[in-house]
């Protein structure tokens, strides 16, 4: 931390809480207490019709169960397909951080900004490309039907597996970012030292490497596995009835159904549960320069 | 979740770090002839994944479609591009984009600046617990986000439009901002604000000849980062948009109704403008000669 502030400075000791106060007050208004309403709501009771709700407040514990057991099913995808997703990112991430961080020499900078730039490109629209791309008469299609890993009359779009791939595409960044920048950080005298020792590239990897790139592996999986668990996006586009997952439902519930009391409870299971994971795991794998 | 990572990650989105091991330290990275061909097929693979679907768009903005859907190749068209504005809503959307981005822009980084230079210049009570409370709001998955605010403007009574959209985007950048730029401010020199003050410059004057510039580059990748958010924030904005169209909104109405390639002409002017005000900074930077 840069830590002290400047010696022997002339300054009144309401100044930091002058400068600190917007902010605070900001996230207190439109970040906590929008969850204590969310909170509210998930234990209020529809008195109203179901086109204007009128909600009241009354302890209302059942919500959560009827939540629970109305779509436990699409609650379960959910954390099934981000945990593939991630998994998966993982396996992909890896390998680029690795070539940017120690193998692009030159390039290191332009491969960087190409992993960033799709974000430029409207989410919504590269997820509507996909769609073009998986199409049941599209060329991918075709090239796997044509060298026998597709059976004819399959198809890709609707699938669990298109859904999982449309997170895998949408979250790849922020799994590759983390992993680069703590590869990037490990010094080169340690990489040194071990090829000094008449170390093999193979041994250094998985003795020096490997264990000092796992906090950016962390950082990486909580940053992809806690929006793709909550997307709703990929599993509409890309999916069926048959992929929704939980996000739809509580999208659903709030803006078509307008249910609001069971979705705000889902939205409270999902929030849950996400805090359990992570907590779970930064338990495993220790928790070192975690907050 | 790792603080210091997800930092260095936004701050990697928006600057570009120069840094570099010896031949020695890099000699030890390379898996033999074979492995690094390998290693390197794959990294390149994975961002030739990334940019498919990109390629794919920009393709789209020059085809002539057959029927109200954007989806199939038909032929190739210089139409759309000579005349991107042909649909009044779309129009509206894109502006209202706009204008919501460079709103929220102004408020977040404005407030943000403020926490940024609060947490790294100052001392005051409670200043862990702001950095714990700047994170959570990036642990919480959007879907929450949007409908916990959304919960919050029914309790009030507000009706949903362009300000919830602003005001919902403002909660969600001001993370982003405050950490993007203490992540870039941390470890500067500061002694020549204690030389202004021993000078006999005011605070005041101190703060805009001295502070200022000093985390000027960090507001400038805070506030690239923040406007590209908002911009293509769909989740959030959809829980709290009302009757307001924005361009994410626009398209995902589009999917079901009709997706002109007007749709894909705007996407791709928004990649080629953000390279340009990319590239425009980096040149602006290199001159500054603090890349």
């Amino acid at each position: 931390m840069a830590g002290v502030a400047a010696s022997g400075r002339r300054q009144r000791a309401w100044v930091p809480y002058a400068m600190i106060a917007p902010g605070v007050l900001y996230l207190v208004v439109f970040f906590a207490i929008p969850i204590y309403t969310l909170f509210k709501t998930s234990l209020s009771v529809n008195s109203g019709s179901r086109f204007v709700p009128t909600l009241e407040f009354s302890w209302q514990w059942s919500n959560y169960t009827e939540a629970f057991s109305s779509y436990q099913e699409q609650i379960a995808r959910s954390f099934w397909y981000a945990l593939i997703a991630t998994l998966i990112m993982i396996v992909m991430a890896y390998p680029l951080a690795y070539v940017i961080a120690f193998r692009a020499g030159r390039l290191r900078n332009i491969m960087l900004g190409l992993v960033v730039l799709p974000f430029f490109v409207t989410f919504l629209v590269r997820t509507i490309a996909w769609k073009t791309i998986l199409a049941d008469d599209g060329w991918v299609v075709e090239m796997l039907g044509t060298i026998g890993l597709l059976p004819p009359e399959d198809r890709l779009l609707s699938t669990p597996w298109a859904v999982i791939g449309g997170l895998v595409y949408n979250f790849l960044p922020f799994m590759v970012l983390p992993i680069y920048v703590s590869l990037e950080k490990i010094d080169p005298r340690l990489l040194e030292a071990s090829r000094d020792l008449y170390s093999t590239p193979a041994r250094t990897f998985g003795k020096v490497i490997l264990p000092m790139s796992l906090p950016g592996v962390l950082a990486g999986s909580l940053l992809t596995f806690i929006p793709a668990s909550g997307d709703f996006i990929n599993a509409e586009y890309l999916g069926s009835t048959r992929t929704r997952m939980i996000g739809n439902v509580i999208q659903d519930e709030f803006l078509r159904v307008k249910d609001y009391p069971v979705a705000a409870a889902l939205s409270f299971v999902l929030m849950a549960i996400i805090i359990v994971v992570v907590i779970g795991y930064t338990r495993v794998l220790g928790t070192e320069d975690l907050v | 979740m790792s603080e210091a990572v997800i930092e260095e990650g936004t701050g990697e989105l928006t600057g570009g770090v120069k840094r570099g091991g010896s031949a020695e330290a890099r000699a030890v990275t390379r898996f033999g002839g074979m492995g690094d061909v390998v290693l390197k097929v794959l990294a390149w693979g994975t961002l030739l994944f990334l940019f498919l679907p990109i390629f794919v768009i920009i393709a789209f903005s020059f085809n002539d479609p057959a029927g109200k859907f954007n989806l199939k190749w038909q032929s190739f068209t210089f139409d759309n591009w000579a005349d991107p504005f042909k649909y009044e809503q779309l129009n509206t959307a894109f502006l209202n984009s706009l204008e919501i981005a460079l709103v929220s822009t102004l408020l977040s980084v404005v407030i943000g600046s403020f926490l940024a230079i609060a947490l790294v210049r100052q001392r005051f009570l409670g200043r862990e617990t702001l950095d714990t409370f700047l994170v959570l709001p990036l642990t919480v998955a959007e879907v929450v986000i949007g409908a916990s605010l959304l919960t919050l403007f029914l309790d009030l009574g507000w009706n949903r439009g362009f300000w919830t959209i602003v005001l919902a985007h403002v909660a969600f950048q001001l993370s982003f901002v405050a950490l993007t730029i203490r992540a870039r401010v941390r470890g500067h020199d500061w002694t020549t604000e204690d030389a202004a003050l021993d000078l006999g410059a005011g605070p005041v004057r101190t703060f805009t000849r001295v502070t200022l510039p000093l985390i000027f580059p960090g507001i400038v990748a805070a506030a690239l980062l923040a406007f590209a958010l908002s911009l293509d924030d769909f989740i959030i904005t959809f829980f709290n948009a009302g009757s307001t169209l924005t361009y994410p909104l626009f398209v995902n109405a589009a999917v079901k109704n009709g997706l002109p390639p007007q749709v894909n002409v705007l996407a791709t002017a928004i990649l080629l403008g953000s390279l340009a005000v990319i590239g425009a900074g980096s040149l602006w930077a290199r001159r500054r000669g603090d890349t």
